[in-house]
């Protein structure tokens, strides 16, 4: 398939800024200095109490008080969700070095990806409205809970009129807020705070999350979410994600900033209807976003893997790396072993994790899976591999047949 | 009922839109607009729907919107508590 789509004439955009937060580390020094040696955070819920749920298990941030890192005015109105993104945002800003205040407001830009919205805010007030009335009921609840709040949040506090947004497609919807961003970048805005960080470990958050049946319910945290595995039996969720700072790679290097890397590729593509018989789209996802950045199959050093954790979707998944690739063709590896699934939080941080690994030459591990070896993978098992790293290829899928890819390359 | 202070309107605020950090919401603030002070129209409905719940008084939404300063705020708290009281007790 021809994509029609030369990159050569096209603007580079890069990442400057990474904000991460996640079970295992939040700021993006923590969150590297976990990931990098394979540190486990999957632990027993304890944000709400789990026990007369099928599924106990999650990767929870721990250690970040809001208010340490937010004005009070902001606490009443957010969502668990907001205040890390927020943080998140200003620590991505930090590390761009990139100050709000010199850039016109039209020429920041802020586009994240959402899954579910602020559930623990919205369950809490429709808690309120059913026990004690609407006039308990805060004010808030009418934008706190909304998809796009990230987004308009981060936007206020940071003085960002440009293009803004918020795509939904679940996990890929990580990678198609960042080609968002991409594109509004290529039509001329310089700036655009981008990623996701989703956090719906609260009651309503976990029956929305059940019911899409691809919850692991083993109890043991080292073997609930082993994607790969024989013993695969869905996933654990997370909560947390990766904000990035988006430049024009000219105009980034007119203020002298330092690029972790070029989004030099990205391919969407949607799954055939169930009982079509016709092939999944994961592959001509990557293919396009490989075709996008002009980089062959033997020119990509890793493959963060979608790793879904249900034997099915991981055949499909190890099927078009190795379709790609070859059998063993290229390391692959699967940080999200060791915090979950993060919703759209996940792939962001899966392209932040890539950009470190690219700075560092090191393939963080993937945990507690044993791989089928009939599947053909070359996974990065237990121990980080040190590697010339400079372009990855990062895969997601959200729930209901949505397939991204991007490719990210290291600058010279 | 007794009357709603700007004390008590204050700590209200602060308790439910919180309180900007460039602001002195202990100095006087009667008269200085909700904006300045770094409320919007959300805080303040926030702010609206606590009193009246606190309070047991309806604030319609029309009339707060006209509400420019904590000093207007207290006037169309009061002017309603007290018809309440010369009702007897219900509006």
């Amino acid at each position: 398939m021809t994509t029609g789509v030369t990159t050569s004439a096209k603007p580079k955009v890069v990442v400057t800024g990474i904000g991460a937060a996640a079970p295992n580390g939040v700021g993006t020094h923590d969150y590297w200095s976990a990931t990098r040696v394979g540190r486990n955070a999957i632990g027993r819920v304890t944000r709400f109490d789990p026990t007369p749920y099928p599924a106990r298990l999650a990767g929870e941030i721990t250690g970040f008080t809001a208010a340490d890192h937010l004005p009070s005015r902001l606490l009443p109105q957010t969502d668990r969700m907001t205040r890390i993104a927020l943080a998140a945002a200003d620590w991505a800003l930090t590390d761009a070095k990139a100050d709000p205040a010199s850039f016109d407001a039209y020429e920041m830009g802020v586009i994240t990806a959402s899954s579910s919205g602020g559930f623990e805010f919205g369950q809490n007030e429709l808690r309120k409205l059913w026990s004690m009335g609407s006039q308990h009921v805060s004010a808030y609840q009418s934008f706190a809970w909304f998809y796009a709040v990230n987004s308009g949040q981060i936007s206020i506090r940071n003085g960002m009129k440009g293009p803004s947004g918020v795509v939904v497609s679940d996990q890929a919807g990580g990678l198609d807020a960042l080609a968002q961003a991409r594109r509004q970048i290529r039509k001329g805005t310089p700036l655009i705070l981008s990623g996701s960080i989703d956090a719906p470990i609260c009651p309503w958050g976990w029956v929305a999350q059940l019911a899409g049946g691809r919850l692991s319910t083993v109890e043991d945290p080292e073997r609930a979410f082993v994607p790969f595995d024989p013993d695969a039996a869905g996933h654990v969720p997370g909560e947390g994600g990766a904000i990035l700072v988006m430049e024009d790679a000219e105009r980034a290097v007119e203020r002298g900033a330092r690029a972790y890397g070029e989004l030099a590729g990205y391919g969407a593509t949607f799954d055939p209807a169930p009982g079509s018989g016709r092939e999944p789209g994961l592959r001509r996802a990557a293919e396009l976003a490989m075709a996008d950045a002009g980089v062959a199959a033997d020119e990509v050093d890793v493959v963060f893997a979608d790793a879904a954790g249900v034997p099915e979707l991981d055949r499909v998944e190890a099927e078009v790396i190795t379709g790609l690739f070859g059998p063993r063709g290229v390391p692959v590896t699967a940080p999200k072993t060791m915090i979950g699934r993060l919703c759209s939080g996940a792939a962001p941080l899966d392209v932040a994790t890539a950009l470190l690994a690219i700075e560092e030459g090191l393939i963080p591990p993937t945990t507690n899976t044993s791989p089928d070896p009939g599947l053909g993978l070359d996974l990065v098992l237990h121990q980080p591999r040190p590697a010339s790293v400079r372009t990855a290829l990062v895969l997601a899928r959200g729930h209901g047949g949505f397939n991204s890819a991007v490719v990210v390359r290291g600058t010279d | 009922m007794t009357e709603l202070t700007l004390d008590g309107l204050i700590t209200i605020m602060r308790e439910c839109a919180g309180e900007d950090e460039a602001v002195d919401l202990d100095g006087g603030v009667e008269d200085t607009p909700f904006d300045e002070l770094g409320y919007d129209s959300l805080a303040l409905m926030e702010a609206a729907s606590r009193v009246g719940r606190d309070y047991g008084v309806d604030l319609p939404e029309d009339a707060l919107g006209r509400v420019r300063t904590p000093g207007e705020f207290l006037t169309l708290v009061n002017d309603r508590l007290a018809a309440v009281t010369a009702a007897g007790g219900a509006l």
